[in-house]
């Protein structure tokens, strides 16, 4: 019978020291320290947060416009990626994993663009179908095929439903990459773990949550301006 | 598809489900953590976003704050809640996932309040009810599909987001699948696919009986408005 196994309760081994010096919420210290980490982590999150949006973008946009030309197929599409988004993020990852390996980046790039591809068709729809019905008329008329309609008049009208889709899903990835860090592809979320369980190191944890909540503001408002800078007619109407 | 074999084949083990940690055990605390995150859940948002559509204000702040927690990483707040003088246990946890409960049931709750036809509103204030009893016997009341839909959102929300819980050791199904991480993937392997298949089933049930919850709630003639409603767009194009 050892003094150990008599303990109540197993308790962190090294607890939390209150608000003591000894762990402050931030340290300058600690990110000069480690400068070279977080960078890295910050590109890695950018770089597959930009991937992922993208790919997302390039297989949702065609499928919205399935859905937009052919009705019936409206409701299988929007309820697939609808379950799609329903699966937890940490499942859709335990069941990907195995399949494509457990420390393999693309595992959570997949995962990402499941999650995006709802946002973006449900946004790209709304946008295409609020396109009126006369201005299509005119299009046609003006001796547009199908895709010249689409190509230049119905997309770019569709415009500010598909920047909405990117903002959203934007924001949501960034928050999302985290959870890669089960893994060890988690980018910021790496250093939120990472610093978790490095003794609760505080400084750790609140530099990755900034960077992540300040890499989402910022992208969404990039999005806001290159929405703007498409739709020009859109800002001329408003003044 | 092996793999996914390997993972019914796991789920078929009965000790997988009755042993101290197994599946029974997680199940358990994973709706426990996802019933009292609801329930502060509602008794925050619900009597704020019925207070604020009522009062007809608030709109931006509502859309706001909804998209403000959508960049929060849950992990962020998983983490460090515990640091705080909350203190480490099931509480963080809770709370965490509480925050991510408000916004569907707050903004559902604004919305169904505020899409009462004004008619509808200004007819009642001329029959002589009061602002307290335009909001318990006429707001309210058409207010009830909007704000079951709210809940559904934030039920599937919440339970999704439990599994995570397991990154600061808080229980819930998540921890079958950290667990199988922790094995590697040549051994653990069939337990990781197990837990995800277990997840992604609760998931789906729950949005499926909250589904059948909002059908319930939803008078009949509001049902037909509703769907013709949303059918509306759709038929345009």
């Amino acid at each position: 019978m050892s003094f150990l196994s008599r303990a109540p309760a197993p308790l962190p081994l090294a607890a939390p020291a209150g608000d003591g010096p000894g762990n402050p919420w931030f340290s300058w210290q600690y990110v000069q320290d480690n400068a070279e980490t977080i960078v890295s982590k910050l590109g890695f999150h950018i770089g597959i947060t930009l991937e992922t949006v993208v790919i997302a973008l390039l297989v949702a946009v065609p499928l919205a416009v399935l859905a937009y030309w052919i009705r019936p197929l409206t409701g299988p599409i929007l309820a697939l990626s609808g379950v799609l988004y329903t699966i937890p993020s940490l499942a859709l990852l335990a069941l990907l994993a195995p399949l494509l390996g457990a420390t393999n980046r693309a595992t959570v790039l997949i995962a990402l663009v499941l999650y995006a591809l709802l946002l973006l068709i449900r946004n790209a729809l709304t946008g295409l179908t609020q396109v009126p019905a006369d201005v299509k008329d005119a299009a046609s008329g003006m001796g547009y095929g199908r895709f010249g309609r689409l190509w230049h008049v119905e997309l770019p009208l569709a415009l500010p439903g598909i920047v909405t889709g990117l903002r959203l899903a934007t924001v949501s990835t960034v928050a999302l990459v985290t959870i890669g860090a089960i893994i060890g592809q988690g980018g910021l979320g790496d250093l939120i773990m990472g610093g978790f369980w490095n003794n609760f190191y505080r400084a750790e944890i609140l530099t990755g949550t900034v960077l992540c909540v300040g890499l989402a503001l910022v992208l969404d408002l990039a999005l806001v301006g290159l929405g703007r800078l498409l739709t020009p007619w859109s800002r001329r109407r408003l003044s | 598809m092996s793999y996914f074999h390997d993972g019914l084949i796991w789920l078929n083990d009965p000790l997988n489900w009755t042993n101290p940690g197994g599946l029974f055990d997680r199940l358990q605390e994973h709706l426990v953590i996802t019933f009292w995150a609801v329930l502060i859940g509602c008794v925050v948002g619900l009597p704020l976003g019925i207070w604020l559509g009522h009062r007809g204000r608030g709109g931006g702040t509502v859309i706001t704050v909804a998209n403000l927690t959508r960049a929060i990483p849950t992990l962020a707040l998983l983490t460090i809640l515990p640091l705080t003088p909350i203190g480490f246990g099931k509480l963080p946890v809770i709370l965490a996932l509480a925050v991510f409960a408000v916004p569907p049931l707050l903004a559902n709750a604004y919305t169904g309040l505020r899409s009462v036809d004004p008619e509808t509103k200004e007819a009642a204030t001329g029959m002589g009810l009061s602002g307290g009893q335009l909001l318990r016997r006429v707001e309210l009341p058409l207010a009830v599909p909007y704000i079951a839909s709210g809940l559904r959102t934030a039920v599937v929300q919440v339970v999704a987001t439990a599994t995570l819980a397991t990154f600061v050791n808080g229980g819930g199904l998540g921890q079958i699948i950290t667990a199988g991480f922790g094995l590697g993937i040549s051994r653990g392997g069939a337990q990781i696919v197990a837990g995800g298949i277990v997840v992604v089933l609760l998931a789906l049930l729950a949005e499926a009986l909250f589904a059948g919850v909002e059908r319930l709630v939803t008078p009949r003639p509001l049902r037909s408005v509703r769907r013709r409603r949303a059918a509306r767009p759709a038929t345009t194009g």
